[in-house]
């Protein structure tokens, strides 16, 4: 169980329970068969490094600062990214799903560029911003925009009418509406998007960064394997990996502090 | 003019008494007082039509201060209608309603057969709800958590609604109803969704919170033995007008299951099926 897991109930810190530990035997077996096939031979070190190999090659990059200097682009590139589009797509979901105009004058719009894959627009980016860092921050902005916007919107649209009737009842004007009924209520759908998008985020990135960077975890294993330096390219899918996963676990954390009144976050 | 005197008064005399509240409580509640807090509402040539469909033909009714009346009928016969526009939620067609005197929006409250509670919110602050202007004032709190106490639920105050039964939810809601001090309460089969037990026990609650604080109550249900029980008057509603207007001139406190309860459910029964039946 990772740290960030572990945060909402900080206030009753205890060790792991063996259960929480359940979830890491497969990974830590996987990396144990991966070892033992390497070192007998099983695996030639051409195909696949060993893990030790790979923490090996992680250890020399972290000592020359390029790690951590590469690590930090990526992650820098991943959140304003996000927060650029993710901010944009939270903005129109709101405006869509409380006001009939706003919905009819945009969303058809917006649905048709959906249904482009956002990254066979790499040519034209690359085109318009060269291998700048708009172009990342473009890609990634596009790509996080449409599950946020979607969920939100959705959110909204699905808050129980009968809640929303009460919330008038009892004199509720337009902004406590918002703030005691319309927005709790979509809230759930809204970090159905936001996970979403967070998959996407990375993937976003990692696909821009190999194909047109001079920074970042992905041009790392670009150049990594220019070189024939197997050992970092499995380093860097590793990060990508551990990044991965440690987003997710942020967002699961962020939703059950929010979303603790819901049944299916109360033990 | 007066009712606002009469809720200052006993409470900024009695700040000092250890027990204002208790005080102020019995003083909203004593029987002299009580008996001017229902509003009288008055229904002149209702109509009500959504599209092609008229629901409801033609309704004139007055309702005295402080009076119990039910409404039953069969399903689609225009009851809950009737009452979603005496609550302000529907617009009327022609006719008007008119409750006597100058009406602020708190005194008018609905009461609803699913309790429509905020699921993120919790207990208390979901009472909070229903003081509706009065919501961000500092006594917010406190008026909340006696009116949940007045329906029996105060060690539920921090609890989310998700754990709550369906009786404890619809008092909740009833709390939440009743924490404005409304002076007419309309119910739309708030009972509709418990089981036959809980229904006895919020029917006794219902009765008791009425006689304790004297509001106008109107019961929209399709339950004849509830609505004898608990009104004073029953009104029969086919086709979008009043059938039958019955008097339950029946002592309280009225036992479940007597002989007059029975006779009289027995012939407000008939009513509705021979209707029914032509």
């Amino acid at each position: 169980m990772s740290l960030i897991e572990v945060l909402p109930r900080v206030r009753a810190w205890r060790l792991p329970r063996p259960d929480g530990l359940i979830q890491w035997i497969v990974p830590l077996a996987i990396l144990l068969l991966w070892q033992i096939a390497c070192v007998t031979g099983f695996v030639s070190s051409r195909v696949l490094p060993a893990p030790s190999d790979v923490a090996v090659a992680g250890w020399k990059l972290l000592a020359s600062g390029e790690l951590e200097r590469n690590i930090w682009v990526s992650f820098w590139r991943a959140s304003v990214g996000f927060v650029i589009g993710g901010g944009i797509g939270f903005a129109f979901g709101l405006a869509n799903g409380l006001s009939q105009l706003s919905s009819k004058l945009t969303d058809t719009t917006l649905q048709m560029v959906r249904n482009i894959p956002h990254l066979a627009l790499i040519p034209l980016v690359i085109l318009w911003f060269g291998i700048d860092e708009s172009a990342k921050l473009f890609l990634v902005a596009l790509g996080v925009f449409f599950p946020i916007y979607l969920n939100t919107l959705h959110g909204i649209r699905t808050v129980d009418p009968q809640l929303i009737e009460m919330g008038r009842i009892y004199g509720m004007r337009d902004g406590e509406l918002f703030r005691r009924v319309i927005f709790p209520g979509a809230l759930p759908s809204i970090f159905v998007g936001l996970r979403f998008a967070l998959g996407i985020m990375w993937l976003t990135l990692i696909v821009a960064e190999t194909i047109a960077a001079s920074s970042g975890l992905g041009y790392m294993a670009m150049q990594a394997r220019e070189f024939m330096q197997i050992d970092v390219v499995v380093l860097s899918i590793l990060i990508y990996a551990l990044l991965g996963k440690l987003a997710d676990s942020a967002s699961r954390a962020l939703e059950r502090l929010t979303l603790s009144w819901h049944p299916a976050f109360q033990k | 003019m007066q009712q606002a005197l009469r809720f200052l008064g006993p409470e900024a005399e009695a700040v000092d008494h250890p027990d204002f509240i208790e005080q102020a409580r019995l003083a909203r509640d004593g029987s002299d007082d009580a008996s001017h807090r229902g509003l009288p509402l008055t229904i002149r040539g209702l109509r009500k039509a959504f599209g092609s469909n008229e629901v409801l033909r033609g309704i004139d009714l007055h309702i005295p201060a402080g009076q119990f009346v039910a409404i039953v009928g069969r399903s689609g016969c225009g009851k809950s209608t009737l009452l979603r526009l005496i609550a302000g939620l529907e617009k009327i067609d022609a006719g008007s309603i008119s409750f006597g005197e100058e009406t602020r929006p708190e005194d008018v409250r609905v009461m609803f057969q699913e309790p429509r509670l905020l699921p993120w919110a919790r207990v208390l602050s979901n009472v909070e709800v229903g003081l509706g202007r009065d919501r961000g004032s500092p006594d917010a709190q406190s008026r909340a958590a006696r009116a949940l106490a007045e329906v029996g639920l105060d060690e539920k105050r921090g609890d989310w609604p998700a754990v709550l039964s369906g009786g404890q939810k619809q008092r909740v809601a009833l709390a939440r109803a009743l924490v404005s001090q409304p002076r007419i309460l309309a119910f739309d089969e708030p009972l509709g969704a418990l089981d036959a037990l809980t229904r006895i026990s919020m029917q006794r609650m219902l009765g008791q919170v009425w006689r304790d604080q004297a509001f106008t109550a109107i019961l929209v249900t399709h339950d004849v033995a509830e609505a004898v029980a608990l009104a004073d008057r029953v009104l029969v509603i086919e086709d979008g007008r009043i059938a039958h207007d019955i008097n339950v001139d029946i002592a309280r406190p009225r036992r479940r299951g007597s002989a007059d309860l029975a006779a009289l459910e027995g012939s407000i029964l008939r009513d509705l099926l021979q209707t029914t039946d032509e």
